[in-house]
């Protein structure tokens, strides 16, 4: 099955691509954090495809708990980003009210 | 004529941006196609020495059966307790930003129906994936995740604090992860084990309670951060009918997910 490992781990370097890519050519702040999302959906996706061992032998536990914690870390600094954001842009406006 | 050597300036500094979001592109697919090379590689060059096997191997003395809560709880314990503290230090950044927003407008009977179907559904559940943890995929991070998609209904349906009770209790709700953890792992240090080194006969119910704890923290911790800001005080809810709605959804969200063999 190293056809599908290849795949899945594939679509994850995919992913980090492309996030890291809009991350650095879009400059909306939102666009930004979403891009940064999709770069750790894509290193999970990796690190999912390297647990795989085999049909035979159970997957490699040690990953799967570092993507858990990945993405616990993930949505704290997400939802931190995104307060921060809204916030920027109330700052914003009210200048350019003033 | 300033307007329109401004215009030109702007249309050129668009090009040069297109430029260099191509070159941008350019690179990482360099880098991609590198990195895929370097992925098939290792695949091809088969397994090497890996921690799964060692995992496995001490796993009859961690005092549970899946070996990623094992990992999680038992072997990384430390990792999980920094876990939480960057959960709870990211939420203390939100509540210092400033108080949060008004929450939506009181949902109408249909919704309001649906959401006492589906918030107490959602907590069994969470009871349930946090109880299965010890031997199948759930656990703490799961239960708390959907306790935490509770408060996000209910604040969608209008209630401005998710579910959740007031700013002091809900302090302490979200300090439990943390403080479970710490106590649990000074106390072993107090009979003589390292911290967080959990004697196999007990191992199982320290990490049971570190558990629940945990699953309370991470959902308060997620439907806080969902509230996005300081809760709402008292001040914030002006009428009796809303304090009577507020009481009547506020012991749904709260409760602790009790496990059930």
């Amino acid at each position: 099955m190293l056809t599908a490992q290849f795949l899945y781990g594939g679509a994850g370097l995919v992913l980090f691509a492309l996030g890291l890519w809009s991350f650095l050519v879009h400059e909306p702040l939102l666009r930004k954090i979403i891009a940064l999302n999709i770069t750790g959906a894509g290193v999970f996706h990796v690190l999912i495809a390297i647990a795989y061992r085999g049909d035979v032998a159970p997957p490699d536990p040690v990953p799967h708990a570092l993507v858990l914690t990945g993405i616990v870390v993930a949505v704290s600094a997400t939802a931190l980003a995104l307060m921060l954001g809204a916030r920027l842009q109330d700052a914003e406006e009210e200048d350019r009210r003033r | 004529m300033t307007s329109m050597t401004r215009a030109r300036r702007a249309a050129r500094s668009a090009e040069r941006n297109r430029d260099l979001s191509l070159l941008v592109a350019v690179l990482l697919a360099l880098l991609g196609a590198a990195l895929t090379v370097v992925y098939f590689m290792a695949l091809q060059a088969g397994a090497a020495p890996r921690l799964a096997d060692l995992a496995y191997e001490r796993l009859p003395g961690t005092g549970v059966q899946n070996p990623v809560t094992a990992v999680l709880l038992n072997y990384r314990a430390y990792d999980t307790l920094m876990e939480l503290a960057v959960l709870l230090a990211a939420l203390l950044g939100i509540w210092s930003l400033g108080p949060a927003a008004p929450g939506f407008q009181r949902s109408g009977a249909v919704l309001a129906g649906m959401v006492s179907w589906v918030v107490p559904l959602l907590i069994v559940t969470g009871g349930y994936l946090l109880w299965v943890g010890g031997y199948a995929p759930g656990g703490a991070f799961q239960a708390g995740a959907l306790l935490g998609a509770a408060g996000v209904i209910v604040r969608l349906a209008g209630d401005p604090r998710a579910g959740l009770p007031g700013e002091a209790a809900q302090r302490w709700l979200l300090v439990a992860g943390v403080l479970v953890f710490t106590l649990v792992g000074l106390g072993l240090m107090v009979f003589g084990a390292g911290f967080l080194t959990y004697p196999p006969k007990i191992a199982k119910w320290l990490i049971l309670a570190i558990e629940m704890a945990a699953t309370v923290a991470i959902g308060v911790a997620l439907a806080a951060a969902y509230v996005g800001g300081r809760p709402p005080g008292p001040q914030a809810r002006p009428t009796a009918e809303d304090e009577d709605a507020l009481s009547a959804t506020e012991p749904a969200a709260e409760n602790t997910p009790a496990p059930s063999p």
